[in-house]
């Protein structure tokens, strides 16, 4: 019923605007005329009739260049000359002392403004024909409707013909001769966009039919269930990206910590140093390769397993190593490591933060239904992923991630069948801190690079860990999106830091039902 | 630990207390012999700390709970004295509100908060700064003890809890005085905060409490309780096939060692002059584990020991080198742990045990 009504209306306007070329010698004529009302209407009649003249002749007329000669004729003055405004062609010859310049007042500069409005909506790009709908949608005048019609039966463009119609249904709306038919249906178009502009429309309505006034308070209401689903899916995205750092900053943990029961306080300062290695890379990108600043990314992640993976194992060797079994001493030497690779950060780049660029093909933002995601964000979630997938293939699939798991699950045997236990405790502890590494490079795009960097995290990524369960990847996965969507979803009830309160101690609480964890690793043992 | 290391530390902390505010009020300003404000409120300072540093002995020493956050009970009990001083400030704050301490004028609130009356008692604000840390122990050792948290998990929610308690007095609406925190206050029952006397009568105060708690705690851990609270320590599962009830002994001692948290802290704000968040932050309980472990773990004596020597430290650092205080400290943790896992103490006298 509504599609037909639209059909129907739209066979009707375009029907009146067939006999265009009769239309059009009138508006010139019009414009030559000495009344305002005359010329507004003209003006008005002219941008509706898609002559290819009646662009530059408004123009003209608005930069007060468009003069009245003799026997109607109209010139457009240019700095070559003048034009004759009918056809374009140059005219030579001109009496100069003949000519009246087209006077405009207030009300035929408004006629003016909306007629190059409408000429937008048959200019040959998409995006400005888009753009010029999106205006006729704010400014609701019904005079642009036939305009509007016109372009619409010409439109090829789906997205721009949705505009169209959206800023058809807005118009009519405020016109006082459409049936109630047409507003009936108008509302239900306005209810089909369904965004806070649309709400607000049809709340300012009035003096309607009461059918329409009926049609538009369900409609607000519609639009208000709708915006609420959006912002629950909106809350989502953004616990899905938070998550997804969280997964980030945890997935290195979930190795040392997880897989090998190393407390690492100084995680945090292996994530420090891959976004210090980003910082670096660009720099010298900046120096000697500005072309390739784009790849700077896809340059840093594997320097930054690198760097951050060999700091690991040289941490492993040189510390950690003498302190297996002892895990208060490991935490607490591990600390007094991270106060002293913050230190050393600092004195090397200074305290204040590095400024990290995004590349071009990472900034700005892209539109789902109601929801705005941004390319970064949604680059880091798809990173955490990919990490985490090749994290589990590692461990899975290649011979060391195999001997990885032989010397976690049975040191004992696992030396016994040949495996040099120490070389594989350094390789995994390097493993996890070269992730931790990978993650820097993901965090220097969304957070300030300073020395501090990686202490704002070690909190959270012990709780991801220890709330999924030790030594188990997937516990991590599904307890970083918790918490990261959990998270999102407290804070527009209470406030960011009282949410992220909240969530610490819903945490704390939880660890004390479960001190192993969502997904514990079954075992005989009495203490693990 | 020996009667004799007692003994010594005992006379130590009272005499250097008694020397130290003697030197500052008789001796004139001017002569070599004097000793300045500055010289004893740093010196109170340290014996805060110490207290601190004691009562985290008596859990990790003593019990095995590795507690990285005692500095919250701390700044809890110096956040209960702070609240009785900015009471006590009455109508000579910047805004003359007799009632509403001043920055609660500045964010233009008309009453003090509920939890706010009460304070401007000091009997009441020293029962808070004893009764809040003891309480948020009991609870939160009661869930994590009765559902055998321990070692490393432990000492993660406890960061935690204090990271969280950081956040929240952040908050302004805590009606904690938010970023700033509690300051400029002007006496303490009656005396002149920047008078010197008060400040070596606190110099004094504390070193008696210190004493005090040094003598409780050394009784604790030498009685049967104390027995059963090493053998807890050492082997938790062992004990609890013994037929005891390793929670319950862990429970009191964390409780007791909170409530000498609380009033350190309390004991802290009037000598520092202020108290804001930032002494939630995860970083001062693990430097006050520091503190111990330099000392000598379990020993009670070390840990005072401990925190006079490493706040000492930090002060001629920080003073000469500011930039390497952190690299000095970072060692200091890493030295510690790897070769001197007895601390300081540990180098003095045999101990056959490993701590």
């Amino acid at each position: 019923m509504t599609m037909l009504c639209r059909l129907l209306l739209l066979l009707v306007l375009s029907v009146a605007a067939l006999p265009a070329r009769a239309q059009t010698e009138d508006a010139f004529a019009g414009l030559a005329s000495d009344d305002f009302d005359g010329i507004g209407q003209a003006v008005t009649a002219l941008a509706l009739s898609g002559d290819k003249q009646a662009a530059p002749t408004i123009r003209a007329l608005q930069a007060e260049a468009l003069f009245a000669g003799a026997e109607g004729a109209l010139l457009i003055k240019a700095e070559s000359g003048y034009l004759d405004a009918r056809t374009g062609a140059p005219v030579a010859d001109v009496d100069e002392d003949s000519l009246n310049l087209v006077k405009v007042n207030n009300k035929v500069r408004r006629a003016v403004e909306a007629g190059l409005g409408s000429l937008d909506l048959f200019a040959t790009t998409p995006e400005v024909r888009r753009k010029a709908a999106g205006a006729v949608f704010t400014s609701r005048d019904p005079a642009i409707l036939p305009a509007l019609a016109r372009a619409l039966a010409q439109e090829k463009d789906a997205g721009v013909a949705t505009v169209m119609r959206e800023a058809q249904a807005a118009s009519l709306l405020e016109s006082t001769d459409a049936t109630e038919a047409d507003k009936l249906a108008a509302v239900a178009t306005l209810r089909l966009r369904g965004d806070l502009e649309a709400q607000s429309l049809l709340a300012s309505l009035h003096d309607q039919p009461a059918a329409v006034t009926a049609a538009a308070a369900t409609a607000i209401s519609a639009i208000a269930r709708l915006q609420q689903l959006w912002s629950i899916v909106q809350s989502v995205i953004y616990g899905l990206s938070l998550g997804s750092v969280l997964l980030l900053a945890a997935a290195g943990l979930a190795i040392t910590f997880g897989v090998m029961g190393v407390i690492n306080m100084a995680h945090g300062e292996m994530v420090m140093l891959g976004a210090y290695t980003t910082f670096v890379v660009q720099e010298v990108i900046r120096a000697y390769a500005p072309g390739w600043f784009g790849a700077s990314l896809f340059i840093a992640v594997p320097l930054a397993f690198l760097v951050s993976g060999a700091v690991g194992i040289l941490i492993e060797r040189g510390l950690i190593r003498f302190l297996y079994g002892r895990p208060l001493e490991t935490l607490l030497a591990t600390w007094g490591l991270s106060l002293v690779l913050q230190q050393a950060v600092r004195s090397v780049f200074g305290a204040n933060n590095r400024d990290v660029g995004t590349p071009a093909w990472m900034s700005g933002a892209t539109q789902w239904g109601g929801v705005t995601v941004t390319y970064n964000r949604l680059t880091i979630v798809v990173f955490a992923f990919l990490v985490l997938a090749a994290l589990m293939a590692t461990l899975r699939y290649t011979a060391l991630g195999l001997r990885m798991r032989a010397v976690t699950q049975n040191r004992r045997m696992a030396a016994a069948m040949g495996i040099r236990t120490p070389w594989i405790d350094a390789l995994t502890f390097g493993l996890g801190s070269g992730i931790a590494g990978m993650a820097g490079v993901a965090l220097s795009q969304i957070d300030n690079v300073s020395p501090n960097l990686g202490q704002g995290y070690i909190i959270d990524s012990f709780m991801v860990v220890v709330f999924g369960g030790v030594g188990n990847l997937w516990g991590t996965l599904v307890s970083a999106m918790t918490l990261g969507i959990v998270n999102k979803f407290l804070e527009p009830v209470a406030g960011a830091v009282l949410g992220k309160i909240v969530v610490l101690v819903l945490l704390i609480l939880f660890i004390q039902r479960k001190p192993r964890g969502m997904f514990p690793l079954k075992g005989r043992a009495v203490e693990a | 630990m020996s009667r004799a290391a007692l003994w010594l530390c005992l006379v130590a902390v009272l005499a250097g207390a008694v020397v130290l505010a003697g030197l500052n009020l008789a001796v004139p300003e001017g002569a070599s012999l004097h000793v300045s404000t500055y010289v004893v409120s740093l010196a109170g300072k340290y014996l805060c700390f110490a207290i601190l540093a004691l009562a985290l002995d008596l859990v990790w020493g003593f019990a095995g709970i590795l507690s990285l956050g005692h500095a919250a009970f701390f700044a809890l009990g110096g956040y209960a004295m702070g609240m009785y001083l900015m009471r006590e400030i009455g109508p000579r704050g910047v805004y003359g509100n007799a009632i509403l301490p001043d920055f609660m004028v500045f964010l233009n609130w008309k009453e003090l908060p509920w939890y706010w009356h009460g304070f401007d008692n000091p009997g009441f604000a020293l029962l808070m700064a004893i009764a809040v840390p003891g309480v948020l122990a009991l609870v939160f050792g009661w869930l994590a003890f009765r559902s055998r948290v321990s070692g490393v998990y432990l000492s993660i929610i406890t960061q935690a809890l204090t990271y969280a308690l950081l956040l929240a007095f952040f908050r302004n609406d805590m009606g904690f005085g938010g970023n700033n925190g509690l300051t400029d206050f002007k006496d303490i029952v009656g005396f002149d905060l920047h008078a010197d006397a008060t400040r070596d009568g606190l110099l004094l105060l504390t070193a008696v409490m210190l004493a005090l708690m040094l003598v409780v705690a050394r009784f604790v851990v030498t009685s049967r309780f104390g027995k059963v609270l090493i053998a807890v320590r050492d082997s938790e599962s062992r004990t609890r096939f013994l037929g005891y009830r390793p929670e319950r002994y862990k429970l009191f001692v964390f409780v007791l060692s909170a409530v000498m948290c609380g009033i350190g802290g309390a004991l802290y704000v009037p000598q520092i002059g202020i108290i804001n968040p930032s002494e939630f932050s995860p970083a001062n309980s693990i430097e006050a584990v520091i503190w111990v472990a330099v000392g000598g773990r379990g020993t009670l004596v070390g840990a005072i020991l401990g925190a006079v020597l490493v706040n000492f430290g930090k002060t001629i650092f920080t003073g000469a080198l500011p930039e390497l205080w952190l690299f000095a400290l970072g060692a200091l943790f890493i030295l510690v742990t790897l070769l001197l896992p007895n601390g300081v103490l540990g180098l003095f006298g045999k101990r056959g045990r490993k701590p």
